[in-house]
């Protein structure tokens, strides 16, 4: 049973809710137990060809020659696909938001950086057809060492997985192999501290195993445009996907999203989509391609495993004074989203918790695995896990009750925060509170007196001195919404405004205009980055 | 080139026609072949079925008990004569897995499938196939060895001596995931009493090996013995003879080594898992 | 290429349809017939959304070849509405919020039937079993389970 705890914040609100609490029915139950919710595949379609695509059998390797002659006569072949078919073979997902280089191909041409990845299309009138044409295609491969680890990745001599990017890291900021928050004085600090306590945490890949298979249906269309059935989670996203990979003007594309059948992420990619639509271009008919189990499970991007390294400067009375974070993301061999996912997990450092001094640096590393992607909070959830450990450790270090250690930490309402904004609408103490209460955990009554609202601010909003860093000339501007609390204290005036501080803690490129402006993409359409600040509201 | 599919009322008709072509695959539930055809097993070229009903049916009589090769699970689960080998047959897949995977099938399903089989193997089992004009007997043991090394066989039935006291016969599937899971391993055992002390125990292990295999040390260390102190002690330290345990995507070697004497134990012992 | 005649009755009415050497009762059902209700999941026989009845017992159509149907009953999910009335397990899932993306939801609901049209009053344990070839990955299963206990009238269903 839902329960409301109304006393908290109760100024706040007015107390009139009308839906929370109450069971509402899905719009699309009816159709899910009557089984008439359309998947993308269940759209009836005649004269569907099928597309099966043949997987590098290696880690990394170089393709010495492919030889596609058996297979492009093989019974009821309509059609087999290279790299040179593709218009635009190479590309990266965030293109989109001029975000990161063009790195990857829809079908491997010189080269293959991972098991599993497409080298050759088929599509042929059955799919017993696509399989034998398969096999008569003859691949020469020149296996290479390959890294599988994200350390051993970014030492020197390591295999060079992605050419794009050398040295196996991302580039931030055209400068950085990695992403950087700096907050204070984390080593001054450590010297300081009663206590220093550094941990590594581990996160395996982990696979999304949908019931329904990425897959799309793309045919042609009564109007020279393509329609496009997929499982797709973003339609406009994949949408763009291809008008980029395939050259088209976007218009030429009708996407139609039916009911996913499970995606948690892992149907964000346009792994499918693509090579879809071409068959049909190449072809004049409808085609499929739709992952079978194996496909997905091995080759369907995972969550990226990450690796974390977290030291902490811990007082006597359980105050963390320093922290310092050092992760890296396995992204596999691709980018894809991963890049976004560190800044996202730089974003959420330290965790709820009014740290003074606070350190980061956080790489996107390529293996030779399979590309990761997407998951359920993905670049948040791995780094919590570990923060969270760590917490519990913490506690257990200074002799400390864990749900107290979180309240004393927990920031409050006008803390300045690591990245240089104010910590607002706090409510993590509050949490806590009724979770140690439904837990039967004893805490103590000061920290049941505690508030978010309450012991912030004052010495805890000052931007701390950043070794390395140079104060910014016009202190960063304060946000303020519609969702503000009553009560606020109001901002210090500022100067010229600025849509994002220039401390270089915050992700930003140096080459952004002062005013928001529409930002010129690698592929000529107009856009805007809401990775980067430029919000169009 | 298509897939052609031949039906042959007897099982001998059916023998031959695997036999002159390299292609074809004899299909009972459709758990393997039609598995492998949908995941683009493009050697498979002729299906080959049967509607010789002596493959279905159940002849419990006298000391023999004879399941013919196309009984399914579910016709185990529904007959009370073979009530010691419901544990067996309930933990083969789901319902509609029950309803369609056969007796006969089970003995091709590889590691870490074939938990079934496995049971079979502690039963004392005997395998009949079906040739073109006569059918041949041959230990499961000795058809499990020979499975690895190729070949076609048809399986006609499969027959075991009817357990003097079906208590006697235990059978424990591991898995992480319940009640359905692929296994880490399974256990049968027939451990017949003779004055308090074990005399002519089956052992069997499944997913400890490429295909079930009789556990011979843990048979030699209870002969004669009664399963406390020292005879459990002996068996357990012989379990892992005769095993050959791999990584799979449901556990390493190692894990199947460490936890094998630890499930034998609570088997033998007759307490839960 | 020759195909196959097979005949059989499909959610109540008699069809004939010509199928390719091979194929499997899924995907005659599905672009054949044109009943997408069962779902392409896995090919491999772990993830049930395939689950149709035949005859009244539960079977992966993924690994049915299609002419063993021939004379059969083939149910699907497609076939459960009693004209225009709900069966009661399709209400029972409504009122449990027994599914989010349905894609299992057809394959849940065929395994709930059988296991209701031979053991009206299942234990839980029994439910349990029914559907334990049938993956879900969105609910945790207790939604459904409780669903079918409603639909069957027992018992047993626990606080969500």
């Amino acid at each position: 049973m839902l329960e409301f705890r109304k006393e908290f914040f109760a100024d706040e609100r007015d107390d009139n809710l009308k839906e929370i609490g109450k069971g509402t029915q899905r719009q699309d139950m009816l159709g899910h137990v009557t089984a008439m919710t359309k998947y993308f595949d269940d759209h009836k379609v005649q004269n569907l060809l099928h597309l099966k695509v043949l997987r590098s059998p290696h880690h990394h390797a170089r393709i010495r020659h492919i030889d596609v002659s058996a297979a492009q006569g093989a019974p009821g072949v309509k059609r087999v696909i290279r790299g040179a078919d593709v218009p635009v073979n190479i590309n990266t997902l965030l293109s989109l938001l001029n975000f990161g280089k063009d790195d990857e191909p829809s079908l491997a041409v010189d080269k293959v950086r991972y098991k599993g990845e497409p080298v050759v299309a088929v599509v042929a009138t059955t799919e017993r057809e696509a399989f034998e044409a398969l096999s008569k295609i003859r691949v020469d491969y020149d296996p290479l060492p390959a890294v599988f680890d994200v350390e051993e990745a970014i030492k020197p001599g390591a295999p060079v997985v992605n050419e794009v990017y050398p040295n196996n890291t991302f580039e931030y900021h055209d400068k950085y192999d990695h992403q950087k928050l700096r907050f204070g004085d984390v080593e001054k600090a450590f010297a300081q501290a009663d206590h220093v306590l550094e941990q590594r945490y581990q996160m395996s890949p982990i696979e999304h195993a949908p019931t329904e298979t990425n897959g799309t249906v793309a045919a042609p269309d009564t109007n020279g445009r393509y329609v496009v059935y997929t499982g797709a989670q973003g339609l406009f996203f994949a949408l763009d996907t291809c008008a980029k990979i395939l050259n088209v003007p976007s218009n030429r594309l009708h996407f139609i999203g039916g009911t996913v059948g499970g995606g948690f992420g892992g149907k964000v990619d346009s792994v499918t989509e693509p090579l879809a639509i071409l068959g049909a271009m190449l072809t004049g008919r409808p085609v499929r391609y739709l992952h079978n189990r194996e496909e997905e499970m091995q080759f369907g991007p995972p969550r990226g495993a990450e690796r974390i390294f977290i030291k902490d400067g811990v007082m006597k009375d359980g105050r963390i004074i320093a922290r310092y974070v050092r992760s890296y993301f396995d992204s596999g061999a691709y980018t894809r989203l991963s890049s976004y996912a560190v800044v996202k997990c730089v974003a959420h450092i330290p965790g709820p918790y009014t740290i003074p001094n606070v350190w980061a640096d956080v790489y996107c590393v390529y293996t030779n695995r399979t590309p990761a992607t997407a998951m359920r909070g993905f670049g948040i959830t791995a780094v919590d896990f570990a923060l969270e450990t760590q917490m519990d450790k913490l506690a257990h270090l200074v002799g400390m009750n864990p749900m107290e250690f979180r309240i004393l930490n927990a920031y409050r309402d006008g803390d300045m925060k690591a990245h240089r904004r104010e910590a607002k609408n706090c409510a993590l103490i509050e949490c806590v509170q009724v979770a140690a209460e439904k837990a039967k955990w004893p805490i103590r009554d000061e920290f049941k007196r505690m508030h978010s609202r309450s012991g912030g601010g004052g010495d805890r909003a000052v931007i701390p001195h950043t070794p390395g860093v140079t104060p910014s000339a016009t202190p960063p501007r304060p946000q303020r919404t519609s969702y503000e609390r009553p009560g606020m204290p109001q901002p210090t005036p500022q100067s010229a405004p600025q849509p994002m501080p220039a401390a270089a803690s915050a992700p930003q490129p140096p080459s952004l205009p002062a005013q928001p402006a529409p930002v010129q993409t690698q592929h000529g359409a107009t856009r805007f980055s809401s990775v980067f600040g430029t919000r169009r509201r | 080139m298509p897939i052609a599919v031949r039906t042959f009322e007897k099982l001998g008709d059916a023998a031959s026609a695997l036999a002159s072509d390299r292609g074809a695959r004899f299909l009972g539930g459709g758990t393997l072949v039609m598995r492998a055809i949908n995941e683009g097993d493009v050697s498979i070229t002729t299906i080959v079925r049967s509607t010789d009903a002596v493959a279905s049916q159940i002849r419990p009589a006298g000391a023999r008990i004879e399941i013919g090769a196309g009984v399914t699970m579910a016709q185990i689960l529904s007959n009370r004569d073979l009530a010691f080998l419901h544990p067996a047959a309930r933990i083969v897949g789901g319902p509609a897995v029950r309803a369609m995977a056969t007796v006969g099938g089970n003995l091709f399903a590889p590691s870490p499938y074939g938990d079934f089989a496995a049971a079979l193997l502690a039963l004392d089992a005997t395998v009949s196939i079906a040739g073109s004009y006569s059918t041949s007997e041959t230990p499961l043991e000795d058809f499990l060895a020979s499975r690895e090394r190729g070949g076609t066989r048809l399986v006609a039935s499969i027959s075991f001596p009817r357990p003097g006291n079906p208590d006697t016969f235990r059978f424990r599937k591991v898995s992480r995931v319940k009640p359905k899971g692929i296994s880490v391993l399974s256990i049968a055992a027939l451990l017949p009493v003779a004055g308090g002390r074990i005399s002519g125990a089956r052992i069997a292990f499944g997913a400890m090996a490429p295909t079930p295999v009789r556990a011979k040390g843990v048979e030699r260390a209870l002969e004669g013995r009664s399963l406390d102190g020292e005879g459990m002690s002996a068996a357990l330290a012989a379990c892992l003879e005769g095993t050959a345990p791999v990584d799979d995507a449901i556990a390493s070697a190692w894990y199947r080594r460490e936890v094998l004497p630890i499930h034998l134990k609570r088997v033998l012992l007759g307490q839960p898992g | 290429m020759s195909k196959t005649p097979v005949q059989f009755r499909h959610n109540g009415s008699d069809v004939a349809v010509f199928v390719e050497g091979g194929a499997n009762l899924l995907s005659v059902l599905r672009e054949s017939i044109g009943d997408t209700a069962p779902k392409f999941g896995c090919g491999q026989g772990t993830c049930g959304v395939c689950t149709v009845l035949i005859d009244g017992e539960p079977h992966l159509s993924c690994l049915t070849l299609a002419e063993t149907v021939s004379g059969r009953a083939v149910e699907t999910a497609d076939g459960l509405k009693d004209g225009p009335h709900l069966h009661p397990l399709q209400t029972a899932f409504m009122e449990h919020f027994a599914a989010q993306c349905g894609f299992c939801t057809p394959g849940m609901l065929m395994a709930a039937k059988a296991l209701l049209d031979r053991n009206p009053a299942p234990t839980r344990d029994e439910v349990v079993e029914a559907v334990s070839g049938n993956i879900c990955r969105c609910t945790g299963y207790e939604p459904i389970i409780n669903a079918i206990l409603s639909a069957a009238g027992q018992p047993g269903a626990r606080r969500a």
